[in-house]
């Protein structure tokens, strides 16, 4: 921003410096929208230039549209997901101003647009190639239809669109022969018919997700006879069995991903069949299968050996199966065995052991391994980039230390629950490209352990410490101190946090999510040092913060204007500081439950105030006591409300807190 | 004639036998006697009495006798008819027949000449003995010669007839007017004559030979069949395991079949006839009397043939002179067939208006699910069912999925307009369709362009054609294809595609081409 001021200053004429050089420079500066508004707001010039140069808006209301279009006349993608309710006017006003430009129009956060605005919108974008209708629950079949006219559509997103039947469905088949990716998630009243004549007569079709859909395997003969299918999405069709993929030949060698996880009624014999002809296949997801992956079943992967990704979630897994995984796929990069209960050691053992080339594996809540698992993963798997291992309680604290000094390109841990203490950070924090940590309810850990990763990671992006209640501002210090590119950051429940540490948190300028749940020692004044220098802050918890008062909400209102989700619920909030919230633009979920400065006429004061809002979550009594009109009003705004009425706990000795889980977890 | 006579009047048929008997062997008359069995126009009904007549039992040892020397010649007498069959209509064959009657005749000429002067030379001998056993053997002879003259007589007919039926406008003779049509009434004669021989005492082996025969000449029509590849429902039973049956028209079309005989009271069904039947006695009340006739069969006699019936309607498939002739099940078959195929349609749907049936049974079905198909194309077919409807749709190009107007408030105007826009080649396209089902054509024409016309096409559109009924590249015509939607496009559908359904195929023809 002073670069460009600079030059301002020493060179006022920049009829000289050509187009695409400024355009290259925009592109460098775009990452961050506020240097970018201060260029536009140079000169004239830029102005024009900037006006030029952007293709993708992401508008915060649909009222500001027409201008928003007049200005930028190059758009290609909008989303319009911040803007809950885009009227047909709306949806013709931007058919209208940059209908042949617009490429690409995100609704699946929108409501109250009607077939009329659809058809304006499908006449006029002749270059429309994506369209996102997800979450119109209430869109029918006539609505739908008026999409086929949009011929050059390639890909279309309807998903929860619970109210389409098979003809609409029939209609955009029979319209859009371009498309390449379809998803129809839950659209639960689409069925074979619709799916089928898809298949038959969208021949291009890349991208097809089915999930929870009432389809049989009768379809899959259709859609597996697709030259260019390439992802499959098959997510808990429970119609899909075993029987009607019996007479299922196929030879779909385009075929890279499948997902038939929750998929109840299939087993090793239709799975056998749908990947028979599947020759190419990279990614396989069969979570939640009702099978025993044991070695019978895994027969049915012998045709699909040049398999990268695995996800097994939820099976139940015997010993042997895995072995046989091991062997039938050795080219497995990613490996996902989140929550199946009954994997062994000697099991994982023997898997891991033939994936030299593992770099992503999941054990999330595989309470039976033990330190002997981790040994052998950190033996064999040097090149693990990401290992999610919560709930892994049996391994003990000296494992660690091996995953520290054998899996050194590590990005991902999740040792959230686990027994790391101070001596396995300081093993782990020579993974110097560590990006995201999870120490998560980690009793064992201390400042001193933090210490070392704030030392040692300076790529560090996310840091959970929900619960890790030896944590104090020295160690969250030496983290602000040294990863600056922090974005995420849970200290929730960590009791002896105080304002210092805020005030060392605001050098993150970085910071988008902010979680200090449950930390009374927390007040305004911390708050107001990150309102003023996190400027990108979007999501902040702050409930059972009992001394965060209005003067921190106004600090907030003032500073950080990229904010959308705030929870104040248990604080000392008062009406001020709600109505201080209605200068926040883009500001979409407010909790506030059990504020007790809070009075109705304020709460509805703020909630008339905040026009992006979607979601409200209030105490119950409120209810009652707003007028009813208001709740219509905002709800025909777009904004949801949750009504809760329980009242404020008192906190749990964090100690025990975790005794009485493992009383709960035998 | 006195004979013709008599076998009109159906119920003394045992005496009109013995009366042919008498003449049969009296002289070379026996000609004469046959001509006169074949012009008998109820022949089947004849025959239908004739299961039921137990007690009588005709004297037809010499018929008998005659079939019995008739035996050797019989096949070579299919074979050669099943030549003349097979040709078409030919001058040449006609003179071949005709010298060869001749020739037969001539041959009886001489027997009877023969048989005068042996009757003096028997006279002479005295010994009775040689003078029976002579006998047979001329009456044998006899018997082969006139059973062949009879034959080739009755074949000079049908290549006649075929050019007669093929021909277009109705054609309301009846098939039993002419003489034998063929060689399976031929036989069909002998196996009559053959359930008249199992009543009377005498025991002969012949009559499974003839039926043996008549078998034979039914595959080669079944071998016609399949080289024509005329894959039709049907039961295929082994030709000559059935008996065919023809009822008249009046008596299809009469609301009665069944009539007392001593009041003339009508009923509808067999068994209400049989209650009737108590009222005028009690001879009438007895168990035998009340039961099923069919039922009545003895265990230890011979089983009964089963029945097929044949259309009356000449040149129909269901008519027995149709080369690809497909019988009919039940009387209540043909009269369904008849009313379908042959009469005016004169219910109409109360609720549509348009639909018109000539079977009560049909409206009521239709008027069941009529206003009910609500499976609509943007062509403007209707489909009661929503599969068909995707089944078609799938395999037209440009055709989509229309929504109901009810649910189409906001974007009525956006579903006309995309009609407008390409809705007219389609229509075209479907007005050639249309005229595939010939009840509907002359409407669809005249209502060409609109798209409410809501035409119900499932009964030419039926599920079997969609299914099994290749369109070769029909799809992959080009859009000018729909465009000239000329009669040798609609034709080459109702032909080749079978759009309409079997029964109306010939008449479709005949309406596209006018």
């Amino acid at each position: 921003m002073k670069k460009v001021k600079q030059i301002h200053v020493f060179k006022p004429n920049f009829d000289l410096l050509s187009e695409e050089l400024v355009f290259i420079i925009l592109d460098l500066i775009s990452p961050n929208p506020s240097d970018l508004k201060s260029f536009s707001l140079t000169c004239k010039c830029f102005y024009h230039l900037e006006s030029k140069h952007r293709t993708s808006l992401k508008p915060l209301r649909s009222d500001y549209l027409p201008r928003i279009l007049t200005r930028y006349r190059h758009t290609a993608d909008l989303d319009l997901t911040l803007c809950p309710r885009v009227s047909d006017y709306a949806l013709s006003v931007l058919a209208s101003l940059s209908g042949p430009t617009l490429r690409s129009l995100d609704l699946s956060r929108s409501r109250s647009f009607s077939a009329a605005g659809l058809l304006r919108l499908a006449l006029k974008c002749p270059h429309l190639l994506a369209i996102d209708l997800s979450n119109a629950t209430d869109m029918r079949d006539a609505d739908a239809a008026v999409v086929a006219e949009a011929t050059s559509l390639e890909s279309l997103k309807l998903g929860r669109c619970k109210m389409l039947t098979d003809m609409a469905i029939g209609c955009i088949a029979v319209g859009c022969k371009k498309l390449t990716s379809v998803c129809l998630k839950w659209c639960v009243g689409v069925g074979d018919l619709g799916v089928g004549l898809l298949a038959v007569k969208c021949l291009h079709i890349r991208t097809l997700d089915l999930s929870y859909l009432p389809i049989t395997g009768k379809c899959l003969h259709d859609i597996l006879k697709l030259q260019h299918l390439e992802e499959l999405l098959l997510e808990g069709c429970f119609g899909v069995d075993d029987d009607s993929l019996k007479s299922l030949r196929h030879d779909c060698k385009s075929l890279k991903k499948l997902n038939a996880s929750s998929c109840q009624n299939l087993t090793q014999r239709g799975l056998t069949t749908l990947l028979s002809g599947a020759g190419c296949l990279q990614r396989l997801d069969i979570a939640h299968c009702s099978s025993v992956i044991s070695l019978d079943f895994t027969s049915s992967l012998k045709k699909v050996s040049t398999l990268q990704s695995i996800r097994l979630d939820g099976c139940s897994v015997t010993s042997d199966g895995l072995k046989a995984i091991g062997t039938l796929c050795n080219s497995l990069k990613e490996v996902s065995l989140s929550k199946c209960v009954t994997v062994t050691d000697e099991g994982l053992s023997s898997l891991v052991m033939k994936l030299k080339d593992l770099r992503k594996l999941d054990i999330t809540c595989c309470r039976k391994l033990s330190g002997v698992s981790i040994t052998q993963i950190a033996n064999s798997c040097p090149l693990l980039v990401s290992l999610k291992m919560e709930s892994c309680s049996l391994v003990s604290r000296e494992a660690f230390w091996l995953i520290g000094q054998k899996c050194r390109l590590l990005e991902e841990l999740d040792l959230t629950d686990n027994e790391i203490d101070d001596e396995g950070l300081k093993s782990i924090s020579s993974c110097l490209s560590l990006s995201s940590l999870k120490l998560g309810i980690c009793l064992n850990i201390t400042d001193k352990g933090l210490s070392y990763v704030g030392m040692c990671c300076p790529n560090l992006r996310e840091l959970d410490l929900y619960r890790s209640v030896g944590i104090t501002d020295i160690g969250i210090s030496s983290i602000a101190q040294g990863c600056i590119h922090l974005e995420t950051i849970n200290v929730s429940y960590c009791q002896d946090i105080t304002d210092k540490s805020l005030v060392s948190l605001s050098k993150c300028s970085l910071l988008q999510i902010f979680e200090s749940r449950g930390c009374p020692n927390i007040t305004s004044k911390g708050l107001a040092a990150i309102a003023v220098r996190c400027k990108r802050l979007a999501k902040l918890d702050l409930k059972k913060c009992p001394s965060i008062n209005d003067s921190g909400l106004l600090a907030l209102a003032h500073f950080s204007q990229n904010l959308k989700q705030i929870n104040v619920s248990d604080t000392a909030v008062t009406d001020v500081g709600m109505l201080s919230l209605a200068n926040i633009g883009c500001l979409q979920n407010i909790a506030v439950v059990n504020s007790r400065g809070l009075s109705a006429s304020g709460v509805a004061a703020a909630l008339l105030g905040c026009g992006g809002l979607r979601k409200a979550k209030l105490h119950a009594s409120l209810r009652t006591v707003l007028p009813v009109s208001l709740i219509l009003h905002l709800e025909a705004r777009g904004c949801t409300f949750l009504w809760k009425d329980n009242t404020l706990q008192a906190e749990l000795d964090p100690k025990y807190w975790k005794l009485q889980l493992e009383d709960v977890v035998p | 004639m006195e004979t013709e006579d008599d076998l009109c009047q159906q119920t003394n048929w045992g005496s009109s036998s013995s009366k042919l008997q008498e003449q049969g062997s009296s002289d070379g008359g026996g000609n004469q006697a046959f001509s006169g069995f074949t012009s008998e126009q109820k022949w089947e009904e004849a025959s239908i009495l004739d299961y039921e007549m137990d007690g009588v039992e005709p004297d037809l040892q010499v018929f008998d006798e005659m079939k019995a020397s008739g035996e050797e010649n019989v096949q070579a007498n299919v074979d050669f008819l099943q030549g003349v069959r097979a040709q078409a209509w030919d001058p040449s064959t006609m003179l071949s027949n005709l010298s060869f009657m001749e020739q037969k005749i001539h041959e009886l000429q001489e027997l009877v000449h023969l048989l005068v002067g042996r009757g003096e030379q028997v006279q002479g001998c005295q010994d009775e003995l040689a003078a029976q056993q002579q006998q047979q053997l001329i009456t044998t002879d006899l018997t082969s010669i006139i059973i062949q003259l009879i034959s080739t007589a009755g074949s000079l007919l049908p290549s006649v007839k075929h050019n007669m039926s093929t021909a277009p406008g109705p054609y309301t003779g009846q098939p039993g007017s002419a003489m034998f049509p063929c060689a399976r009434e031929a036989n069909n004669v002998a196996s009559q004559s053959q359930n008249n021989n199992n009543c009377g005492a005498q025991e002969f082996d012949l009559p499974k030979a003839v039926v043996v025969d008549e078998r034979e000449s039914h595959v080669v029509e079944e071998h016609e069949m399949k080289d024509e590849d005329d894959a039709e429902e049907g039961e295929n039973l082994p030709p000559g395991s059935y008996e065919i049956l023809q009822l008249e028209k009046e008596e299809i079309l009469a609301p009665h079949t069944h009539f007392c005989t001593i009041c003339g009271k009508g009923f509808k069904r067999d068994a209400n006839l049989r209650m009737h039947m108590r009222g005028h006695g009690d001879e009438y009340k007895t168990a035998a009397a009340l039961a099923k006739p069919n039922k009545e069969s003895i265990p230890g006699s011979e089983p009964m043939l089963i029945k097929r019936y044949s259309c009356p309607f000449l040149g129909c498939k269901r008519n027995k002179e149709h080369r690809k002739f497909q019988p009919l099940k039940t009387i209540l078959c043909v009269k369904n067939h008849y009313k379908r195929t042959h009469c005016d349609k004169s219910f109409t749907c109360s609720r549509c208006h348009t639909k018109k049936f000539s079977v009560i049974a049909d409206l009521k079905t239709h008027e069941k699910h009529c206003g009910k198909n609500k499976w609509l194309c943007s062509c403007g077919t209707t489909f009661s069912r929503k599969d068909k409807l995707f089944g078609h749709i799938a395999l037209f190009q440009g055709h989509t999925p229309a929504i109901p107007i009810e649910e189409t408030k906001p974007s009525a105007s956006s579903s006309t307009q995309r009609e407008n826009s390409e809705g007219g080649n389609n229509n075209q396209g479907m007005v050639g369709f249309n005229l595939g089902s010939p009840s509907n054509a002359n409407q669809e024409t005249a209502q060409f362009g609109m798209m409410d016309g809501n035409i119900s096409f499932e009964d030419s559109f039926s599920p079997m054609n969609f299914e099994t009924c290749s369109f070769g590249g029909f799809h992959d015509f080009p859009r000018l294809m729909f465009d000239d939607s000329d009669s040798s496009f609609q034709t080459l559908i109702a032909n080749t595609c079978g759009f309409s359904s079997p029964r109306n195929v010939g008449e479709s023809v005949l309406d596209t081409s006018i």
